[in-house]
């Protein structure tokens, strides 16, 4: 897997080589974007391979001189039935798995910040420091696990910072959790990702992910 | 009488009027398919030219040529105008056309329905193209989520436009859906039994009791935000105990299944189309019906896909995904059988086989990204991005567009009666095959990277900027192979050469005519023994044109069909059919009065409207029946059957069963919005459930009791030849008290703008009433029918309807007071 994990990612690179890639979930931060790409390429083979397959299948039917090419059996109950089953239960169940593991947990070492999202800025607050709010910059720890806890004050907007884990909607009156880590300390871009209105494209933020002593002197420094 | 002499008389007992004014009062399925399909076909260029302004402003970073607020208009009304204007119009327009002329019929069940229809389809789209051309367009996406879509974030009439513009709309589809589901069940050749049918009608069976099911959740969405946009009540502010998630429960409810109302029409044309092209037929027809109603079943138990980055509990997300990626097996089994019957037979690669082949190279990859997208996981990441942008253009231009393509050069020669000459459609066909992949493959990409969709424009830096180029290039490639397809069959259509009758030497009933297709589809109504009655009789037409069908002698200038026996296809009625008439236009018109009094806040013009529709629809049915009993009719082959109109289930019934089918669904979503705000809005319980007290229990009580049981007293005395009157007056009183107390129990929730509880109160309690005058007015109706003659002991099917529509207003209104009554009677 970590084979195709590389050589994916070098096809990538090779294909859009100088890009900045700051938004790609390709190439993850950290322990969430991480799983989901691995899903990707992984899907990404066995698609092909399901497509070629078809595509042989079909191209075959043309350069028959027709007559009997295997029954109801095969192509119905085998291929029509059985094959997918198989290949689909076998995904749902990694997907499962993996879904299971991006969950948030309670910790001991979980680090707990809020999301507002609003029309066209992210508050952000800390349950290490109440009452701290900062706006369009979220700190956190990095190689921590970190929950936000994510709401709106106005519409439906999404926080998505695509490096390190999927999107979550901010809906306003429910609070979504989203666990979220960053592997090294840096900052990260990112995103609202649902459409809020005009303002919509640069409805932005960044992350930054503090070293232990960066995330001690942030938390100390906001507090004086 | 000769072939020739039978066609003269039938062509002027069947014909439109002519010149222009024919297009107002034709109610002939022909017509009106073929007019449905060229609307549809125009707002497919309407939205295709928004499309080329998408890849305009998206060619380069940073453009400048559209603007926020622009944009916004532009790609909601690309998704509005593809989804609701041009998908399901072409699809209801292809059935409304073929159905009755693959199923050996005249015409479809209900000719002024179809009608009427097509021009709510034209007056609500017109309002749509209208709020466009003058810069107000709905703007907040085509699945228009509130809060952004209501007044907190569209204050304009923007949105005003959608919700009534695309629920007129909708009146065509629910039309369109209860007549294809009476003619595919009633209006058939007979002996074709229900596993004789050619495949497509078994996938239009499917799709229209999906449009029955999957179109009311949307309709009860639309009503509550209008509500909530024109007066105030809350259903959707969470302030006010409503909740944002209602809507896109309510809206993927019906989004879900559309999707699969989409695809499988173009999967029924495969399943038609490919087999007579690989010279053998379909393998595993039983195998391939249970599949169609597998998808139609599945597809309602997905919607919360399109919700996984809502915050949906892990367990629901599991099974949610569970049954997404299920979907894929009855998709699966019917690719390998197409491939399986491409093996069976000898392939040629003519154009429609060029689309077909498109199709399975186009829709595989859509389907898998499909399934990638049902990956909860993965969902997170691409969600809202343009990887799904790409997936949903694989899945509906692949398999529905393409299989549709396919289908037109199919048809063609049936639609203009001449041979394809001038070979622009292969061009045309490697243009939008190469086009189109060039737009959307990469596209998959720039989404992978992070590229948000409903973004107006990018930095640059990022990457995208070469990948978005070659989608513009490729959208723009793909545009002018469209352009050339519809120069293609202008072209063909109006100076090709006059092609011979079945071209493709298929085995179904609508290549068993004279082409362009008679008025009157068949002469003579054959017999069936098989699927493919030209492969058992070859000079099939010929004997049809001779008359020695059924129902071969015209008779008193009546437009005639047979009905037959759901499953067997056994002939039991002649149904005869109205003629021309301007009332479906007018009728259209005037309710579009009622959504102009809306759109413009003239609310005085609402009821007016509706009066005036009512006036219409006793006008509409009044002119069906007989006032004296017509006896047996003659149908040929020693065969004689009752007039279907003097049967216990006229078509009418039949047309209400299902329009009840729709309206049950409306009526569940509406118990469900009402559980869901129950339970999940954070601002629940309101401040004071609704105190029922006595009276109005009761008399919801007498009116649950009485209507019903006058509705069956009424029966009773006519069939022993007694005045039904008293029991129409037990029906009218029953009505009363139920009405009294839905109006009681809108008095006791009265501040509907105060919170989302009095406001379901409300619309619980009007849907109530709306119900019970109705069966009240159709008891009336029945006595005047009574007095005037047309209801009597041996023709009594309008009172059955009536009493169909009476026991329905029972129910509901025993549900529908309870759930409102039962809060505050136990608090």
């Amino acid at each position: 897997m970590r084979l195709l994990k590389v050589t994916g990612v070098g096809t990538t690179l090779l294909l859009l080589a100088g890009c900045e890639d700051s938004l790609s979930t390709l190439h993850p931060g950290g322990p969430a974007a991480d799983a989901i790409a691995t899903i990707w390429w992984v899907m990404l083979v066995a698609s092909c391979l399901i497509f070629a397959l078809v595509m042989a299948l079909l191209a075959l039917s043309f350069r028959r001189s027709g007559g009997e090419g295997g029954g109801e059996k095969v192509w119905l109950a085998g291929l029509g039935l059985a094959f997918p089953m198989a290949v689909l239960a076998a995904l749902l169940v990694y997907g499962l798995v993996i879904g299971e593991r991006l969950i948030p947990r309670e910790g001991a070492d979980v680090v707990t910040v809020g999301a507002e999202g609003r029309q066209w800025e992210w508050r952000f607050t800390y349950a290490d420091l109440p009452g701290l709010v900062t706006q369009r910059v979220l700190h956190i720890p990095a190689g921590t696990p970190v929950d936000v806890q994510i709401t709106s004050a106005d519409v439906i907007h999404s926080f998505w910072v695509p490096r390190l884990a999927g999107k979550l909607d901010a809906i306003p009156g429910h609070v979504n959790v989203l666990r979220i880590e960053a592997w090294e300390p840096g900052e990260f871009e990112g995103l609202s990702a649902e459409y809020s209105g005009p303002g919509y494209l640069d409805h932005r933020f960044t992350v930054i992910a503090h070293d232990p002593q960066g995330w001690a002197d942030f938390l100390q420094g906001a507090a004086e | 009488m000769n072939a020739l002499h039978r066609h003269r008389i039938l062509t002027r007992i069947w014909s439109s009027d002519s010149g222009w004014k024919g297009y107002f009062t034709t109610v002939n399925h022909t017509d009106l398919g073929r007019m449905f399909m060229v609307t549809s076909v125009f707002f497919f260029i309407v939205a295709g030219i928004l499309a080329m302004l998408i890849r305009a402003q998206l060619a380069t970073p940073r453009s400048a040529f559209l603007g926020p607020e622009v944009y916004a208009q532009v790609f909601t009304m690309h998704g509005t105008i593809m989804m609701f204007l041009f998908a399901i119009p072409l699809i209801e327009g292809a059935a409304i056309y073929l159905l009755p002329k693959m199923l050996g019929a005249r015409d479809l069940a209900f000719p002024r329905l179809t009608a009427f229809g097509y021009w709510c389809y034209v007056f609500g789209g017109a309002m749509l193209l209208f709020s466009m051309l003058a810069g107000i367009a709905p703007d907040s996406g085509w699945f228009l989520y509130p809060p952004l879509s209501s007044k907190l974030g569209n204050p304009g009439i923007n949105s005003d436009f959608w919700l009534l513009g695309i629920t007129f709309v909708e009146i065509s589809a629910i039309s369109a859906a209860v007549e294809i589901t009476v003619s595919i069940l009633r209006y058939r050749a007979p002996g074709m039994a229900l596993d004789k049918m050619p495949i497509l009608a078994w996938y239009l069976l499917v799709v229209a009791l999906m449009i029955l099911t999957g179109f009311p959740p949307l309709i009860l969405g639309s009503v509550l935000l209008e509500l909530e946009r024109a007066f105030g009540w809350p259903f959707f502010q969470v302030a006010e105990g409503g909740d944002t998630l209602l809507w896109q429960h309510l809206f993927w409810l019906f989004g879900h299944p559309e999707v699969y109302i989409i695809f499988l029409p173009a999967a029924g044309v495969i399943s038609t189309v490919l087999p007579v092209l690989a010279r053998t037929t379909l393998m595993g027809y039983g195998w391939i019906v249970a599949a169609v109603v597998a998808l139609g079943v599945l597809s309602f138990g997905i919607w919360v896909h399109h919700m996984f980055a809502t915050g949906i509990p892990h367990m629901a997300l599991a099974f949610f995904s569970a049954a997404s990626t299920l979907v894929a097996v009855p998709t699966a089994i019917q690719i390998f059988a197409w491939i399986g019957t491409l093996w069976k037979g000898r392939p040629q690669l003519k154009l429609p086989m060029l689309w077909i082949i498109a199709f399975f190279a186009t829709f595989v990859i859509g389907g898998l990204t499909g399934v990638m997208v049902a990956v909860v996981p993965f969902n997170w990441q691409v969600h809202d991005t343009h990887f799904v942008v790409a997936h949903l253009h694989y899945v509906l231009v692949g398999g529905f567009v393409f299989p549709f393509l396919a289908g037109l050069y199919y048809w063609l020669p049936h639609l203009t009666g001449r041979t394809r000459f001038f070979k622009l459609g292969e061009t045309a066909f490697w243009l939008v095959f190469t086009g189109f992949h060039v737009t959307f493959m990469a596209m998959h990409w720039v989404g992978l990277m992070g590229f948000r969709r409903r973004t107006y424009t990018y930095d640059e830096g990022q990457g995208w900027e070469l990948i978005n180029l070659i989608s513009s290039i490729g959208g723009f490639i793909t545009a002018i192979g469209f352009g050339l397809v519809v120069i293609d069959i202008i072209v063909n259509a109006l100076v090709a050469v006059r092609g011979r009758r079945n071209p493709w030497l298929a085995g179904t009933l609508e290549w068993a005519m004279p082409l362009p297709a008679p008025v009157y589809n068949f002469a003579s109504i054959p017999g069936v023994q098989s699927r493919d009655p030209l492969y058992d009789t070859p000079d099939l037409a010929n004997r049809i044109a001779r008359g020695e069908g059924y129902l071969g002698t015209p008779r008193d200038g009546q437009r005639e069909t047979l009905v037959v026996a759901v499953a067997s296809g056994q002939p039991e009625q002649v149904a005869i059919y109205p003629g021309n008439t301007p009332l479906p236009v007018i009728m259209a018109s005037v309710t579009g009065l009622a959504f102009l009094g809306m759109l413009l806040k003239a609310y005085w013009l609402v009821p007016l409207a509706v009066l005036g529709v009512a006036a219409l629809a006793v006008r509409w049915v009044w002119s069906l029946g007989n006032s004296t009993d017509q006896g047996l009719r003659d149908v040929g082959h020693g065969l004689s059957l009752p007039l279907a109109s003097a049967t216990a289930h006229p078509p009418g019934w039949w047309g209400s069963v299902f329009l009840l089918v729709a309206n049950t669904t409306f009526f569940g979503c509406l118990l469900f919005g009402y559980a869901f705000l129950w339970t999940i809005a954070p601002n629940w319980p309101p401040p004071a459930y609704l105190e029922p007290g006595l009276i109005g229990p009761l008399l919801g009580l007498i009116g649950i009791c009485l209507a019903p049981t006058g509705a069956y007293l009424s029966e009773k005395l006519l069939r022993k030849g007694k005045s039904l009157l008293p029991g129409v007056a037990l029906a009218v009183l029953g009505g009363l008290a139920a009405a009294a107390a839905a109006i009681l129990s809108m008095r006791a929730a009265a501040d509907p703008q105060g919170h989302a509880y009095d406001a379901i109160v409300w619309v619980m309690a009007g849907y109530v009433l709306l119900h019970v005058t109705l069966a009240t007015g159709m008891s009336v109706y029945v006595a005047a029918r009574s007095a005037a003659g047309y209801v009597a002991p041996d023709r009594y099917g309008e009172l059955r309807i009536a009493k169909l529509w009476t026991d329905y207003a029972a129910v509901v209104t025993l549900i529908g007071l309870s759930v409102l009554y039962l809060p505050g009677a136990f608090p």
